[in-house]
């Protein structure tokens, strides 16, 4: 399209005019401190037919923005500046009448999260229907059943008649975008559409949506956190830091080229667009290659040959109530074996429902296995006594992927990393202090930090004190369960240098649990691939990323976001 | 749809937004543990610092009633003085006894308050322990203490207070000790229930297992981390109840199976003021009015407790 | 939603042996004569004495007693009482107009207490839901007898627009002051359970998406807010029917209402241990049997009960 040749579309924009545009947008909050500005100066234009990504850290203001498009901002918040724009008429100030009139038929919405944002008490068909009559279109149930099959939604005209507990997560957001575009809206918001899902899902969702969107001929406007996401599938990319619009470009240009420090950070970190190995360890000293090949480490890891932990036939199997006394049974984890060499990181991936966590809680010996063993240096963990194992949790210690969860609001930092040092009775309190400052050295925090209680520190703070406190018994094995996947990007990419570093200096030897295949490939040597129990593929991170044996692990591959973007190798 | 429409690339200056370090520790104001901090906020709520006021007086009243009347509220009673005005030194006038009122209302304190508290700590005592052990360890153990629960949780409390009090044994010993008895007999379930609902919810959490893999047994990570944790709505729920046990031994007493007639209480008071209500209403509105603002400075302070411990309102 | 009725069906059967089993060993499984010492120092005849040993089969084994109790209780074959009266027959008299009385009830703190939390938690932080809260709390600590005589006193009595006690004619109008009474207390539970539940949901993701989708205010308060409040609402009004019999026994009495309330209240004055111990045990299944009731009413609001374990 050339800006000489003015089409009118079918809703009556001329093709050049944006859509929606957002001039100098000022946003601010009353809160009990007083007024906070959310949002300052943003700006951003969409035209008909295009996506556009804002993306940011959570706390940059990138939904608050997205919100105030459709007037939803919540109670205390207010637009204080600027206009919002849509098709040539500002509606940040409109009635909420004139707004009801735009909501699902001008402008739609698909949320974030498909498990909250269903109503629990009510039918599939019946949350598609009432849009559709509030938007004065026929809402028969066929017309229901019609709009369901278009999100890709098999089986609709049964499906309209389920509730929402009986849909997976992938088939409620299907549910969603049905709703957002039932009344083919000229604009679709779509916040962080897919976070919540399987990354295999999330794909399949977004190639639905783009289809949806490209033949409707619907502008969207993407939020999310996640870079790779957003340079593959919008159009232009916005970013937000602190409130404020710090780039805004044609995706590829700015993913090549970013300008604004902030956006430099970001594509440096991001890890769906990074290829390599955390370099952290090169940098110390030890070459890359002797962290990949076993057997070749230096003096100060004289044990790389050594199996640490021998994970041999390992199965779980839970007894599900089925009511009236019947259980069925459910196989967790199905016949798993793999080993784990000293001062190495294996990462297990997998979706959920893929066991992985259930091999982690078993190996830390938190859950029994139902058969199948656990060597851990030479020892069948599953034999230990009680005495042994108050010896054996010296050595294998866990990090958990909340931050908010994973610390006892009740204890202060000092308590929380001294806890493990008093449980085991190690020194006196003069020499307890002593380690825990230490340790907060170790995971770069402030010694003041010591006095501070969890909920006054960010996620990537907590996550560090939970790393503080598993290295103070001067553990062997560290089992992260997804323990960097709650994080903004630019913390998750600091704590995953911080466990290289920890790694490199103290012969940690980590088991790494998660389903995320970029952060994978940052920091393991060794990738078990997990799907429903089941082991599917093992191998260097090397081999299983270039030379992928299994479908499954292929698709997994092929569903990183970012992944197609072809992108010279020294942006990443 | 991606469209080969040209857009500009914009930048911003850097001035504009200074790029922060990720994730610096804040260090400029003073720590704060939750405690604290509740603290903080319900030092600025009226509601509470009206209720706190109170029920310290209440206290000091029920502890000291020397201090505040000199009128003997039992010996004292002239007859000529039946249903009689207010007068110098008798200031709510007098009872059909010719008893002074205010005076039995201030020597009546003891017994509600004493039945108030006696019944919470042995309800705290009783609910907590078999709350907490059937939301800790589920399996059998939670199923019995469940279905304990649920039969006495069946016998609502007025109806259970009137079929043990009709027990010969409760009959010959009525006093404080008994009311006492019933209204922890009847009330433990409430208290137990709050305590297994909340135990449940924390008992999951990353930092239980956390502990368990330090090496920390499970009744240790129970009593160092699970408890302080479900302390809050305990808290709430005994504040509560203290007000709920005091309407409680009123309403038995005004049935005639609570308090004996010889012990000085509010109930007992509102309950013989009934034949002489139409001519001196004084004589049920005083007591009355005392018995409902003592509970309502408890059920208020939990409500204050309640805003304050919402763990809703902590998370940033 | 069968398996669930049967289910449910099964979790009752328990707690309803449970409690009178309670409540009979309480009473009849002491050392000494039951009835004897259930009548305190005013023993009645001999011939109502032998009466009731014949009632409560005094002379079998306990667990006999208990099931030939149990058998009595679903046969309505309840004893006598005091004057050797059928207290079946007495109760076949006095029951309607409890059931009056709290239906009445049930429904003033129902409808009020829904739609006054309904509009506080819809307008949080106004001064309607100010007032309405603090409010809330004074008829929380007023207890119900000392209500009962100020609003007898004060409308019964002083304005004169209501007849300050019932007596036998009972209708369905004269009951409005009791009822109010009565039901005042969990009016106020009911009010703040609604507000808060109102609040919570008005800030659930699925209003702000069904605003999203373009429906107007009130149809999103209809369809989404208010049914999803309804839930922990309804489960609360049927747990407050025990405090509505224990409220009714004092109602009752102040208002000289001529209800199942009364007779207990004069079966205590009167030391009449035995019909004390039927009725209670009758109220007990009604509650636990009206509790049954709004689980599965529960069940219908709620369809993610159905299918829990």
């Amino acid at each position: 399209m050339t800006t000489s040749d003015v089409t009118i579309h079918e809703a009556g924009t001329p093709a050049d005019r944006p859509l929606l545009e957002i001039r100098d947008l000022a946003i601010s909050f009353t809160t009990g401190s007083g007024e906070v500005q959310a949002v300052r100066n943003a700006h951003l234009t969409i035209m008909p037919g295009e996506t556009v990504a804002i993306v940011g850290e959570s706390g940059s203001g990138k939904s608050t923005t997205a919100l105030a498009a459709i007037g939803l901002l919540p109670g205390n918040g207010r637009v204080a500046g600027g206009q919002i724009l849509l098709d040539g008429e500002d509606i940040s100030h409109a009635s909420e009448k004139r707004m009801i009139e735009l909501r699902g038929n001008i402008i739609g919405m698909v949320p974030q999260d498909p498990m909250s944002n269903l109503n629990p008490v009510w039918k599939i068909g019946d949350q598609v229907k009432e849009t559709l009559k509030a938007n004065g279109r026929p809402s028969g149930p066929d017309d229901v059943a019609k709009v369901l099959a278009q999100a890709g939604l098999p089986d609709a005209a049964r499906r309209a008649k389920q509730y929402p507990h009986e849909f997976s997560g992938g088939m409620r957001q299907r549910a969603l975008i049905a709703i957002g575009l039932s009344c083919q809206p000229r604009l679709l918001i779509a916040d962080e559409p897919t976070s919540a899902l399987d990354v295999t899902v999330q794909r399949q969702i977004l190639d639905h949506l783009e289809k949806m969107t490209s033949e409707l001929g619907t502008s969207v406007l993407l939020i999310t956190h996640d870079l790779g996401l957003a340079a593959e599938r919008a159009d232009k990319v916005v970013v937000m830091y602190r409130g404020n619009v710090v780039e805004a470009g044609p995706s590829l240009e700015l993913l090549q080229n970013p300008q604004h420090p902030y956006t430099q950070r970001l594509v440096a970190s991001a890890p769906s667009l990074a290829s390599r190995r955390i370099q952290v360890a090169k940098e110390l000293g030890v070459a890359t290659n002797d962290l990949l090949v076993p057997g070749d480490g230096g003096a100060a890891k004289p044990a790389m040959t050594e199996d640490v932990l021998q994970i041999q036939n390992l199965s779980k199997v839970f007894k599900l109530r089925a009511g009236f006394g019947k259980s069925t049974d459910f196989t967790a984890v199905d016949d798993v074996s793999f080993n784990v060499k000293r001062g190495t990181t294996t990462a297990i991936v997998g979706e959920s429902g893929s066991g992985k966590s259930t091999v982690a809680q078993m190996v830390l010996n938190l859950l029994e296995p139902t058969s199948g063993k656990i060597i851990f240096d030479g020892v069948d963990t599953s034999v230990l006594k009680p005495k042994e194992i108050f010896a054996f949790r010296r050595r294998v210690q866990p990090i958990f992927q909340d931050p908010y969860g994973s610390l006892d609001p009740m204890y202060n930092i000092y308590r929380t990393i001294e806890e493990p040092l008093r449980v085991h009775k190690i020194g006196d309190k003069a020499s307890r202090e002593k380690k825990v400052r230490e340790l907060l050295d170790q995971v770069s925090l402030p010694q003041s930090t010591m006095q501070r209680y969890p909920n006054e520190l960010s996620g990537g703070q907590r996550q560090r004190v939970a790393i503080a406190r598993a290295l103070a018994l001067d553990p062997e094995v560290i089992i992260c369960d997804e323990a960097v996947s709650a994080l903004d990007v630019l913390v998750q990419a600091q704590v995953l240098n911080l466990l290289a570093e920890l790694q490199s200096r103290l012969g940690l030897t980590y088991l790494f649990i998660t389903h995320d295949l970029a952060v994978v490939r940052q920091i393991a040597d060794h990738v078990c691939v997990m799907e429903k129990g089941k082991l599917v593929e093992t191998g260097s991170t090397d081999e299983v990323f270039e030379a992928p044996q299994r479908d499954y692990t292929k698709a997994l591959l092929n569903a990183i976001p970012g992944a197609r973007l072809m992108l010279p190798p020294e942006v990443a | 749809m991606k469209t080969n429409r040209k857009a500009e690339h914009f930048v911003a200056p850097v001035e504009e937004t200074p790029l922060l370090a990720t994730d610096a520790v804040k260090t400029d104001d003073a720590p704060l543990s939750l405690w604290a901090d509740a603290w903080r906020k319900l030092r600025r709520r009226p509601l509470f610092i009206i209720s706190a006021v109170m029920i310290a007086l209440i206290v000091i009243v029920a502890v000291f009633p020397g201090l505040f009347t000199q009128v003997d509220p039992d010996n004292g009673c002239v007859l000529a003085n039946s249903n009689g005005a207010p007068t110098e030194g008798h200031p709510l006038g007098f009872t059909f006894q010719g008893c002074d009122i205010y005076s039995r209302i201030i020597h009546g304190t003891q017994a509600s308050l004493m039945v108030g508290v006696f019944s919470v700590i042995s309800v705290l005592i009783i609910g907590v322990t078999l709350g907490a052990l059937a939301g800790f360890f589920g399996g059998w153990i939670d199923t019995v203490i469940a279905r304990l629960g649920d039969i006495f949780f069946a016998l609502p409390i007025v109806l259970g207070a009137l079929v043990l009090t009709q027990l010969p044994l409760m009959r010959e010993n009525r006093g404080v000790g008994t009311v006492v008895l019933v209204l922890v007999v009847l009330g433990w379930p409430q208290m137990a229930r709050i305590t297994r609902g909340a135990v449940i919810e924390v008992r999951n959490a990353d930092f239980v297992t956390a502990a368990r893999s330090l090496g920390v047994s499970r009744v240790g990570s129970l009593v160092s981390h699970v408890l302080p944790n479900a302390l809050a709505p305990i808290i709430v729920l005994a504040t509560m109840e203290l007000g709920v046990f005091i309407v409680a031994e009123a309403t038995l007493s005004f049935l005639g199976i609570g308090m004996p007639g010889s012990v000085m209480s509010w109930g007992n008071d509102i309950s013989a003021a009934q034949a002489s209500i139409r001519t001196n209403p004084a004589v049920l509105l005083y007591p009355a009015a005392a018995l409902s603002i003592t509970v309502l400075s408890f059920i208020m302070l939990g409500d204050a407790l309640r805003d304050a411990l919402d763990p809703k309102s902590r998370q940033r | 939603m069968i398996q669930f009725i049967l289910r449910r069906l099964l979790q009752v059967i328990p707690v309803f042996l449970g409690t009178t089993l309670l409540v009979y060993f309480m009473v009849f499984a002491l050392p000494g004569d039951p009835i004897r010492a259930l009548f305190g120092d005013r023993p009645p005849s001999e011939a109502v004495i032998a009466q009731l040993r014949q009632q409560y089969n005094l002379d079998e084994p306990f667990w006999v007693q208990y099931g030939l109790f149990l058998k009595n209780l679903f046969t309505f074959n309840l004893g006598v009482d005091f004057t050797g009266q059928p207290i079946a027959d007495t109760l076949a008299r006095v029951f309607p107009v409890t059931a009056m009385l709290a239906i009445e009830a049930l429904v003033i703190q129902g409808v009020f207490g829904i739609a006054f939390g309904l509009v506080a938690g819809l307008r949080k932080g106004g001064i309607f839901d100010s007032s309405v809260l603090v409010l809330s709390l004074v008829v929380i600590a007023v207890p119900t007898f000392v209500l009962g005589f100020a609003l007898q006193l004060l409308i019964g009595v002083q304005l004169g627009w209501a007849k300050p006690t019932v007596g036998s004619n009972v209708t369905w109008g004269s009951l409005i002051l009791p009822a109010v009474v009565l039901g005042m207390v969990s009016f106020a539970y009911v009010l703040r359970l609604t507000r808060a539940s109102v609040i919570e949901n008005m800030n659930a993701d699925y209003v702000r998406t069904a605003t999203a989708k373009g429906l107007a205010r009130r149809q999103v308060v209809t369809t989404h807010v208010l049914r999803n409040s309804l839930i922990p609402v309804i489960t609360y009004l049927g747990a407050s029917l025990g405090a509505l019999m224990g409220g009714a026994i004092v109602t009752e009495a102040i208002f000289n209402v001529p209800g199942v309330g009364q007779k207990l209240y004069q079966a205590i004055l009167r030391s009449e241990g035995p019909t004390v111990v039927a009725i209670v045990s009758v109220l007990v299944l009604v509650f636990v049997l009206a509790n049954l009731l709004v689980d599965l009413l529960y069940a219908w609001l709620d369809p993610r009960i159905r299918y829990e374990n």
